[in-house]
């Protein structure tokens, strides 16, 4: 008999269980908190992939290539495109198999899916050509070392991270009165190039990283705080931008809008890197931070509309501990409504395919099929499209050919796996007691393991967590 | 798809539901609505840049658009104020056809910057980001008269479906597989396995119905293969083949589609470029979806729609940041076009919104509400009531749909 607190363990908190797991976990809660208390390791599976500094100035030269050899009239354009997919994709290609290894086999899968959590949270997205090889590396990079940590640690590794930079058009966002725009004044053909700020990165920073849309902001703070953001940079640009190393992140003082300025009512001196970072100091701090952030806990742990006062309590906890994610992970362990033996979130199909992995136990296939699968069941890794992330509710995933497209790849699936296990056995290993009699019926009555398999994997206890 | 015992269902159905409504008797419209949503808020200064506008020039700078033929970059001409973004082609034919209207200087009543904010407002027809999880359009389908067969009358041509078709109206969704198809055989467990749970066996029965009506349309072939790359490249095989779905006389009445990528902060471009890549994109799929509804093209209204504009001034990294006003496309067959539409503010700095936008000066609600009217027949009151709420003040426009 396997206690229901085991498997909302598995399902919920963790990424599904693998056979022999639910054996394994013991005290629920504890194997939790044991998660999140033990000191950052990076994954083994990480330790081959590039640096986003290296890939990064590899994309920005073969731009650049491409822009020479247009000038030139020449036809290496074409070639020059390829060169952009055969040097960019092969490192997408590996981030995508390594994080799907890790999902499939990590032993913190709690650990694991708060990853996949704040990466969603502080989303890039792949979808843009520059972003294309360092998505994984920004979670690897950024996410991976602090989400144990306090908030504005991680705050600050990603919002200084070249992908972020550059998804968020940072690195061309020049102050009007910087040194930079006085030099590029003075240049002939300057009446075509306007120099000035651009307000997508400090937007996206109030409005999706930390205060939430209606955490008290005004479009003053937002043009405010895009000043202060200024000389927030990635090394090795073109031209006059062409300090600092490549690919890497770089603050250029010559690009930074000098002066005080005001963001939510307080001012901030003069003080080139360290005003950004002490605006954002103060957002970590800010109260509707601990709400906003406390909500998409709640949201992606209890239920689509989380309880009030659970959120309430989580946001105590974030604003008691100045942050302190360990603490906050602690108050959302100790919420009795993240524990309700009923399964309340619908999984999205990045959840769907790892949980399937880790039930048959199987190793991912190589990463050019894992980009496929999810692609097809509409979840593009690292590719979610907007600065707000994957949504994070069933109605944003349950649509009828959503569903259709799922019977489609557990066939598929099962058609391969199939010869692994008894699907009775996957059935008892991963969902314990929590099979219904349907689902038993209709596993019996299958006409071969493979359909079992696929009715297994389709069932409404392993749709959800 | 249509057996009696569905049928004698729905009758009974109906006929309990829809006591309160006059139009008992009227027979299902035959008219069809497509809504395209923008998501990341369309420059509509760069789709239809008011060219002639005496600020325009100096405003918009190294992005604009010139209304002098044989100029570098110039705009498709329109009337004496608007040009077209050259990247339209395929609109600029169905303007001059008077199929094309646009609206201009228009936003639904969000007033702040969040990309997701505007299109929650743009979606639920309230006046709140939270004000309701349904969306306008789904409600427009409980006011039409049901189908017979009760079959849905909406369509969202994806995966999952945009928050302005859901609700309580059944709708299906739909989009390629390179899977192979599911055997009726596993469907038919499946449908077993789900018999105590409502949500899912509700969306498979919805599933199962599209695939029916895919399978039996004959001309699929090869447009049911998704196509790879670019997703506008893809949108337009998707589209031509729901055209076919859509122009089926048993069909849904009501499809949606939505394409993202218009969030041009930076380098945004003028005839060519990162939006004209995009426009281009959408221009081929209007084109496509055209095609492919054939004669029903003629009973046909598309509206494109978008959460808000972009600034008129562009930013320091050639592109352009959030805004206000926009413009909307409707385009058909049933549509009186061949003409813009706009109560124009003007681009002097003292006439933009906030001293930065382009001033909103039409309610998008009075054009959706003029559309729903017109075209599928929605009486206004329960427009104002129940589609839109709150909005008895927004009358619907008139003349946007050809008598």
């Amino acid at each position: 008999m396997v206690k229901s607190t085991v498997l909302i363990a598995a399902q919920r908190f963790g990424l599904g269980a693998r056979p022999g797991d639910l054996g394994k976990i013991g005290d629920a809660r504890g194997w939790l908190e044991h998660q999140v208390s033990a000191s950052y390791k990076a994954p083994p599976e990480t330790a081959q992939l590039t640096d986003s500094a290296t890939i990064l100035a590899a994309y920005v030269k073969a731009r650049k290539d491409r822009r020479d050899a247009k000038k030139d009239g020449g036809d290496p354009v074409k070639q020059v495109a390829n060169t952009i997919r055969e040097e960019i994709l092969p490192h997408y290609l590996a981030q995508v198999e390594a994080r799907t290894r890790i999902a499939a086999t990590t032993e913190q899968p709690f650990r694991e899916r708060l990853v996949y959590f704040w990466t969603n949270h502080f989303a890039v997205s792949v979808d843009k050509p520059v972003v294309s090889g360092i998505a994984g590396s920004f979670e690897n990079e950024a996410i991976r070392p602090h989400v144990t940590g306090h908030f504005a640690d991680l705050l600050l590794a990603v919002e200084q991270h070249p992908a972020m930079i550059t998804y968020l058009d940072n690195e061309f966002s020049i102050g009007p009165n910087s040194k930079l725009a006085a030099l590029a004044r003075r240049r002939p053909r300057a009446a075509n190039r306007k120099v000035d700020i651009n307000e997508n990165l400090g937007r996206e920073i109030l409005e999706l990283h930390t205060l939430g849309v209606d955490g008290g902001y005004t479009q003053a703070d937002v043009t405010s705080f895009a000043k202060v953001l200024t000389g927030w940079s990635v090394g090795g640009g073109e031209g006059r931008l062409a300090e600092g190393k490549p690919g890497a992140w770089h603050y250029r003082d010559n690009a930074h809008e000098p002066g005080t300025h005001t963001v939510l009512g307080a001012q901030y001196k003069e003080s080139g890197e360290s005003q950004g970072k002490a605006v954002l100091h103060d957002l970590a701090r800010h109260p509707s931070t601990a709400r906003h952030l406390a909500t998409k806990l709640a949201r992606h742990f209890i239920a689509d509309d989380p309880p009030a006062e659970s959120v309430d309590r989580i946001a105590k906890a974030y604003t008691a501990s100045d942050g302190n994610l360990k603490k906050v992970y602690a108050a959302l362990i100790a919420e009795d409504a993240a524990w309700n033996p009923a399964p309340a979130k619908y999984k999205t199909p990045y959840e769907f395919v790892t949980s399937s992995l880790r039930a048959l136990a199987i190793e991912p296939p190589e990463g050019r099929k894992l980009v496929a699968s999810c692609e097809t069941l509409g979840q593009r890794t690292y590719s979610p499209g907007s600065p707000a992330g994957w949504p994070d509710t069933a109605r944003d995933w349950d649509g009828a050919d959503a569903l259709m497209k799922r019977v489609e790849w557990s066939l598929a699936f099962a058609d391969r796996t199939a010869a692994l296990r008894d699907a009775r056995q996957v059935a008892s290993d991963v969902l314990g007691d929590s099979v219904s009699p349907a689902t038993a019926r209709a596993l019996g009555r299958a006409e071969s393991n493979s359909q079992a398999l696929a009715l297994l994997l389709m069932s409404p206890e392993f749709q959800r967590r | 798809m249509l057996n009696r015992r569905h049928f004698l269902a729905g009758a009974v159905t109906a006929a309990l539901t829809t006591w309160q409504r006059p139009t008992f008797a009227a027979a299902e419209t035959d008219s069809r609505l497509v809504v395209v949503i923008l998501r990341g808020a369309l420059d509509g200064l760069a789709a239809v840049p008011p060219v002639k506008d005496p600020s325009y020039a100096s405003m918009r700078g190294a992005l604009a658009f010139s209304a002098t033929a044989g100029a570098q970059d110039t705009a498709l001409p329109l009337d004496k104020l608007f040009g077209l973004n050259p990247a339209l082609s395929g609109l600029h034919e169905s303007y001059r056809a008077g199929e094309l209207l646009v609206v201009h200087a228009v936003a639904s009543p969000y007033r702040e910057r969040s990309h997701f904010d505007g299109q929650n407002v743009l979606e639920n027809g309230t006046l709140a980001p939270n004000g309701s999880a349904d969306g306008w359009l789904n409600r427009a389908l409980l006011e039409l008269p049901p189908s017979p067969a009760r079959r849905e009358l909406g369509l969202a041509l994806g995966q999952n479906v945009p928050l302005v078709l859901r609700g309580r109206a059944a709708v299906a969704s739909w989009a390629p597989s390179i899977l192979p198809n599911a055997s009726q055989d596993f469907l038919t467990r499946l449908a077993d396995l789900y018999s105590e749970d409502s949500a899912l066996s509700g969306r498979l029965s919805e599933a199962m119905n599209v695939s029916d009506m895919v399978e039996s349309d004959a001309a699929g072939g090869d447009a049911m293969k998704p196509g790879r790359g670019d997703n506008l490249a893809r949108l337009k095989q998707i589209v031509g083949t729901a055209g076919k779905l859509l122009a089926a006389d048993s069909g849904p009445r009501v499809a949606v589609f939505d394409a993202t990528g218009w969030d041009t902060h930076a380098n945004e471009g003028t005839s060519q470029g990162a939006l004209a890549i995009r426009l281009r994109g959408l221009d081929g799929a209007l084109t496509a979806l055209k095609i492919s509804l054939g004669p029903v093209w003629n009973r046909t209204a598309v509206l494109v729609m978008t959460e808000f504009g972009r600034t008129v001034q562009i930013n320091g990294s050639r592109g352009t940041d959030h805004g206000t006003a926009t413009c909307a496309l409707l385009l058909g067959g049933a549509v009186k076009g061949g003409r813009v539409l706009a109560d124009w503010p003007g681009l002097r700095t003292a006439n933009l919104y906030e001293g930065r936008d382009l001033k909103p000066t039409t309610d998008l609600r009075q054009v959706v509400k003029g559309v729903l009217h017109e075209h599928l027949g929605v009486d206004p009151a329960a427009l104002a009531r129940n589609v839109f709420p709150e909005s008895q003040a927004i009358a619907p426009a008139e003349g946007l749909i050809r008598a």
